[in-house]
């Protein structure tokens, strides 16, 4: 079960040809492929495609229906391998992952499949995770098509556009043999708007139907001599083909006057930014009636040299507006003009960023900068002058790092491991990718290193600590979602074999939590479609690890601290390894909170928890937050007029996970929190009991109010 | 086709500034259903992903009128970001993302209508600090008011407790009350009931948001006065402190006499006002209220009675049940987390008896198993309430208590350095009596807390004499309060000495 329903969404993959899908930019990909007759279609989720593997996840009948197989693959390596589906076969298949890293991860398969080339129709939808929002590493995923020429389409950011650019993918992949990719930034997969809808095609040939009639052709299998062959076929054949379709189909398009002294190249993403940077200055408007010619790449590789030539040639100077580096356009662009033996001026990064993001803004100030240098007296609007920048509010406003949910059952792992340091001095983690990773931002500043997904355990394995005074184990982190995808393999095979002196976490919250709650193996969920409830610590066993602990309580600090203590000390040799279970706090209360209140409803005894803490005994030092961070204990303004410290406080929005009274009391901290549970439709017995209570209770405190009245001030 | 220029164009730009879990999306979406159902062509987007946890994000909507049926207009072209400068309309969750705002440059003087929340919530930077990280909200009210062309500023939160409804269902209020998009109250309610969940709720608070747009901010609370007496020993004591304090003094004196006859009784506040006239009678306000206050903090120090003290107490139970929202069917019951150890156990005996145990090592070791581990009190249940009272009417056996004891040499010693120090740097013995506030929390945090406090006053016998002693002491109290460790301030006492 994913973070959120899907249903609406899956809905619209109903629509029929005439009416309108309107919803974001990759739920609109989803349909483009039902409408484009794909055959399979799989993927690993991330952001910011999450959302496509989702709705697929949830539109299982419509996808039996149709006669297209869906897979939630184990990693982006296995949904490349998978494209090879449409080597021998002519089925269209789509897959889909987050990028740079999930590209990294599928490169194996994806130079073989670029080598060997393809009969059906393949499209790679890579989620550009670049730039604001973006929580990897900034690369470009267009260094993967140059390096294995497969062809990359950038489409403009609006629904018509990215949905015309899947089918017209599914072509040029078949008109040129080669897989081919569809780049879209964050933002194009989460703009909202509409396109009208086609009626989805059945697959001509379905991958059941493929697999009842096998064909084998050796010369597609990259292994000598085909090998070299496929070197020859990409660039005598394969090339020019995707060329002559680009050209003919009018992939990349052309606005403004057909004549003028200057002009822009401007990758397709891009173009939407470009034009409100052209209408700030005044050549532009918000119909994109640009007074400068703009030649938009919605295909980024390959270039195609005529087309760029008949565009420059005439022109005294040319802006190259592409996002990321190395400027691979800049590059082939001044190749090509050489080779045309244009004089025109290339102007890019000698004026726009290096690295990254092109907003408006960048765009905007580049842009004037341009015109100013090659045609000057062009700008129509002078932008507004920037607003006096004030260091006093910089200095005010805090930054607001990701951190854990409130009640995430990741946190008590981080306070029972700031708690070991403690006692055993500071220990080198290396983190993995996930939630778990926020671990290295405050208010826990633990974890060194994160070396990729899956990738925690073996990011330790150098550090084999020798015997004697001082050796210290170091510690690795590692996600389900990680462990499942490469982890099992590369992180605990690995320490198995090489006998690795560390101690591993698995977090095992039964969710690929950070990507959006999706089912993996090891999930708890009963799934009609997938095989889940595998036991993480069998897996480990069955790799051959002698010393696992299963801890089905993270919320208990004090054992999560016992049991890291025990696994950083023990004599055992080979890799420890812990198992920390809690289930994912923003999926469970999105799958406990509507039944809690039905039953609420129905008149059965529901329990409510949440924490709280009591202002006259809390001294405002905080060490509570140090251990915890939770969003829903924070601080205000103390009651106490001769105290200037903010107390500790918890809000509306604690789910009661306990964490803060176990930190409390692992750490022996204060006597102020409380945790008060609320029963709404309590039981007969119960309530007479309570009143009875509250009752005798009630009396005595009534009589000590007097007491202390009357000695009062 | 006319050049557009700001203040001309057809197109308006709204950028939501909020933090994940706040119902930015939700926002959007209805801002998005508005537009598009009064006729224009509407684009969000947003990043969902790692910010939405529970850093700050930005959904940014842009609209354009739709062309007349039939009219050759191309769709329009919508851009992905707010740029600085072209943004009509920015709203804001919370305080310091209405400064972001500010600082990112959405916000123009000639153009934006800036709507933010001016309730806290509290970055973790500022939540994790020893002493107060909090950051200064009147600059950002401030700035946003000078900034913006206008400024609706009021706490959307409250706003949305009190209305039963969510803050973003306030702000789409705030909106429609600031008047700066085209459309009709009816045509936003409209885009509520469109978006169909919890449609009454979100009614209700965006009735609120707009009632308040409308609204001026009412000024800065004054601040609270001090308590009056209510028995005959209290006016008794309250006359002594109007008479022999100096003004600027009575307002924490007189809290402290409170406390004190709340904490022990009438002979402790009057050994508070005994310790507190030498030195009000150095003629010093500033001296005499910074004494007034610590000493009143420390002699109202946190033991184990105390703790019991005010979990027992029928006004606290009754801020628990309001806290958690018990309603009039349900039942509460409540756990404490508490964790005596034996130290705290032996500070509670008389101290004849506590100091025999702890001074024992053997005895110690034997002793110490039955405290080491926390306890989970169920104060609502009588048998755990009992012993809690139990422990709080040890009350009054306090003074022939180990704790008792200690403390007050403790008192004493820092008292006689603040009136000696007195004698010669008014400012330093101030200094000195703000120590005071480094002494604070439970068992490993409190013995920091003193540890700290012992080597800044150490520090501050050193540096009597010298003219910039006041300061240093103030910067190395700023120290302690800086990490957990010590560290800063070591490298502080390091460069003082």
């Amino acid at each position: 079960m994913a973070e959120r329903s899907f249903k609406r969404e899956v809905e619209q993959l109903r629509l029929g040809a005439g009416e309108t899908f309107a919803g974001e930019g990759i739920l609109a990909v989803t349909k483009a492929l039902l409408q484009a007759g794909v055959a399979y279609v799989g993927g690993y989720q991330g952001s910011p495609i999450s959302h496509l593997m989702d709705v697929f996840a949830d539109a299982d009948p419509l996808l039996r229906e149709l006669g297209v197989h869906f897979e939630s693959n184990a990693s982006e390596a296995a949904a490349a391998a998978m494209l090879a589906a449409s080597v021998n076969y002519p089925l269209r298949g789509a897959v889909a992952w987050k990028s740079v890293v999930g590209t990294n991860v599928a490169s194996d398969a994806l130079s073989n499949i670029a080598s060997g080339g393809v009969k059906g129709g393949t499209l790679i939808i890579v989620g550009e995770d670049y730039g604001e929002g973006s929580s990897i590493m900034q690369e470009r995923t267009h260094a993967f098509a140059m390096k294995s020429q497969m062809w990359l389409l950038d489409p403009r950011p609006n629904l018509p556009s990215i949905v015309d650019m899947v089918e017209a993918g599914f072509e040029l992949s078949e008109a040129s043999n080669t897989p081919v990719m569809i780049e879209l930034r964050v933002r194009a997969c989460h703009v909202t708007g509409s396109f009208v809808a086609r009626d989805n095609r059945r697959p001509p040939l379905t991958v059941g139907e493929a697999a009842a009639n096998p064909v084998r052709d050796v010369d597609r299998i990259v292994l000598p001599p085909a090998n070299f062959l496929h070197e020859r076929e990409k660039i005598e054949r394969r090339w020019p083909a995707a060329q002559r379709f680009i050209a003919e189909r009018r992939l990349n398009e052309w606005f403004g006057p057909a004549q003028d002294e200057i002009g822009i190249i401007v990758q397709g993403g891009l173009y939407n930014t470009l034009n409100r940077a052209l209408e700030l200055v005044g050549l532009s408007d918000a119909h994109g009636a640009a007074r400068v010619p703009v030649y938009c790449l919605n295909v980024t590789y390959p270039l195609l040299p005529d087309e760029v030539a008949a565009f420059c040639a005439g022109k005294r100077a040319v802006l190259i507006v592409e996002e990321g580096q190395p400027e691979f356009i800049e590059h082939e662009l001044n190749t090509l003009l050489r080779r045309a033996d244009l004089s025109t001026r290339l102007v890019g990064k000698d004026l726009l960023p290096r690295a990254g993001e092109y907003s408006g803004e960048v765009l905007r100030d580049a842009l004037l900068a341009f015109l100013a240098a090659h045609a000057p007296g062009r700008v129509a609007a002078a932008p507004p002058a920037p607003p006096p920048p004030e260091p006093e509010l910089a200095r005010t406003v805090p930054p607001r790092p990701a951190g854990f949910c409130t009640g995430c059952p990741e946190r008590p792992i981080f306070s029972a491991m700031k708690l070991v340091q403690r006692e055993l001095g500071a220990l080198h983690v290396s983190a993995d990718i996930g939630c778990h990773l926020f671990s290295i931002l405050p208010p826990f500043h633990i974890g060194n290193t994160t070396m990729g997904y899956g990738l925690g355990t073996a990011g330790a394995s150098a550090f084999k600590p020798s015997e004697g005074a001082g050796a210290r184990r170091a510690v690795a982190m590692m996600g389900d979602g990680g462990f499942w995808h490469n982890g099992l393999t590369s992180g605990i095979g690995n320490a198995v074999f090489n006998q690795d002196d560390t101690v591993t976490i698995v977090v095992d919250n039964g969710y690929s939590a950070a990507t959006g709650g999706q089912d993996i193996l090891s999930s708890r969920a009963a799934s009609a479609t997938r095989r889940t409830n595998n036991p993480i610590e069998r897996a480990l066993r069955g790799m051959g690890v002698g010393w696992a602990r299963t801890l089905t309580r993270t919320y208990d600090v004090a054992r999560m601290r016992d049991t890291l203590k025990e696994a950083l000390t023990t004599p055992e040799k080979g890799p420890k390894v812990i198992v920390a279970q809690s289930e994912c706090m923003l999926n469970k209360q999105r799958r406990v909170r509507p039944l809690l209140a039905q039953a609420a409803r129905e008149g059965k005894r529901v329990v409510r928890e949440r924490f709280g803490v009591d202002p006259d005994t809390c001294t405002g030092d905080h060490a509570c937050i140090r251990l915890s961070g939770c969003p829903s204990l924070s601080v205000k303004a103390n009651p106490d007029p001769l105290r200037h410290h903010p107390v500790t406080a918890i809000d509306d929005s604690c789910v009661g996970c306990g964490n803060c009274g176990e930190v409390a009391h692992a750490a022996v901290l204060c006597p102020s929190f409380y945790k008060a549970e609320i029963v709404t439709n309590p039981g007969r017995l119960e309530r007479l009991l309570a009143r009875w209570r509250a009752a005798l209770i009630g009396w005595i405190q009534a009589r000590d109010a007097r007491a202390l009245a009357a000695r009062a001030f | 086709m006319a050049a557009s220029t700001a203040g001309e164009r057809d197109r308006l730009t709204v950028a939501i500034l909020a933090l994940g879990g706040q119902g930015g999306g939700v926002l959007a979406d209805w801002i998005l259903a508005l537009a598009e159902a009064e006729g224009y062509v509407a684009q969000g987007t947003s990043v969902p992903g790692v910010a939405q946890r529970t850093g700050s994000t930005i959904y940014y909507i842009e609209m354009v009128r739709r062309g007349a049926p039939g009219a050759n207009h191309p769709a329009p072209v919508l851009a992905m970001t707010p740029t600085p400068g072209d943004v009509d309309v920015v709203i804001a969750s919370e305080l310091m993302e209405t400064g972001r705002a500010i600082l990112r440059g959405f916000v123009s003087a000639d153009r934006t209508t800036l709507i933010g929340s001016t309730h806290r919530i509290y970055a973790i930077s500022e939540k994790s600090a020893l002493g107060d990280g909090t950051g200064a909200g009147e600059r950002i009210l401030d700035a946003a008011a000078r900034r913006s062309r206008r400024f609706v500023g009021f706490d959307m939160e409250a706003a949305a407790a009190g209305a039963g409804s969510v803050i973003s269902s306030v702000m789409f209020g705030a909106l429609a009350g600031a008047g700066a998009l085209p459309f009709a109250r009816e045509s936003f309610e409209a885009a509520i009931r469109r978006g169909g969940k919890a449609i009454s709720a979100n009614l209700a608070g965006f009735a609120a948001g707009m009632a308040a747009a409308g609204e001026r901010r009412t000024a800065i609370e004054a601040a609270a006065a001090p308590p009056a007496a209510t028995t005959p020993a209290g006016a008794e004591r309250q006359a002594r402190v109007l008479s022999t304090l100096p003004a600027a003094a009575h307002a924490s004196a007189l809290e402290g006499v409170r406390r004190l006859m709340d904490y022990q009784d009438a002979a402790y506040a009057d050994l508070y006002l005994d310790r507190l006239a030498p030195i009000a009678a150095r003629g010093e306000p500033v001296l005499s209220e910074a004494v007034a206050r610590h000493l009143a903090v420390w002699m109202s120090y946190e033991d184990t009675i105390r703790v019991a003290d005010l979990k027992v107490r029928a006004a606290r139970a009754a801020r628990v049940a309001s806290e958690v929202r018990v309603g009039a069917t349900q039942l509460l019951t409540v756990t404490e987390y508490m964790h005596p150890r034996l130290r705290e156990v032996c500070e509670t005996l008389p101290a004849r008896f506590g100091a025999a145990i702890w001074h024992r090592p053997a005895l110690r070791r034997r002793l110490e198993p039955f405290f080491s581990r926390g306890r989970h009190v169920r104060a609502t249940r009588l048998r755990w309430f009992l012993l809690l009272r139990t422990v709080a009417a040890m009350r009054r056996i306090r003074r022939s208590t180990w704790r008792f004891a200690e403390e007050q040499a403790r008192i004493e010693e820092w008292l006689a350095l603040v009136a000696a120090t007195a004698a010669t740097d008014v400012a330093l013995a101030i200094e000195i009596a703000a120590t005071q506030e480094l002494i604070k929390g439970y068992s490993d945090t409190f013995e920091r807390g003193l540890r700290h406090f012992t080597l800044v006053s150490e520090a501050a016998r050193r540096l009597t004499g010298r003219t910039d002693a006041a300061a240093q002491v103030r910067a190395l109290r700023a120290a302690a309060l800086a990490d957990e460790d010590g560290h800063a301030l070591a490298a502080a006492l390091a460069t003082a000495a």
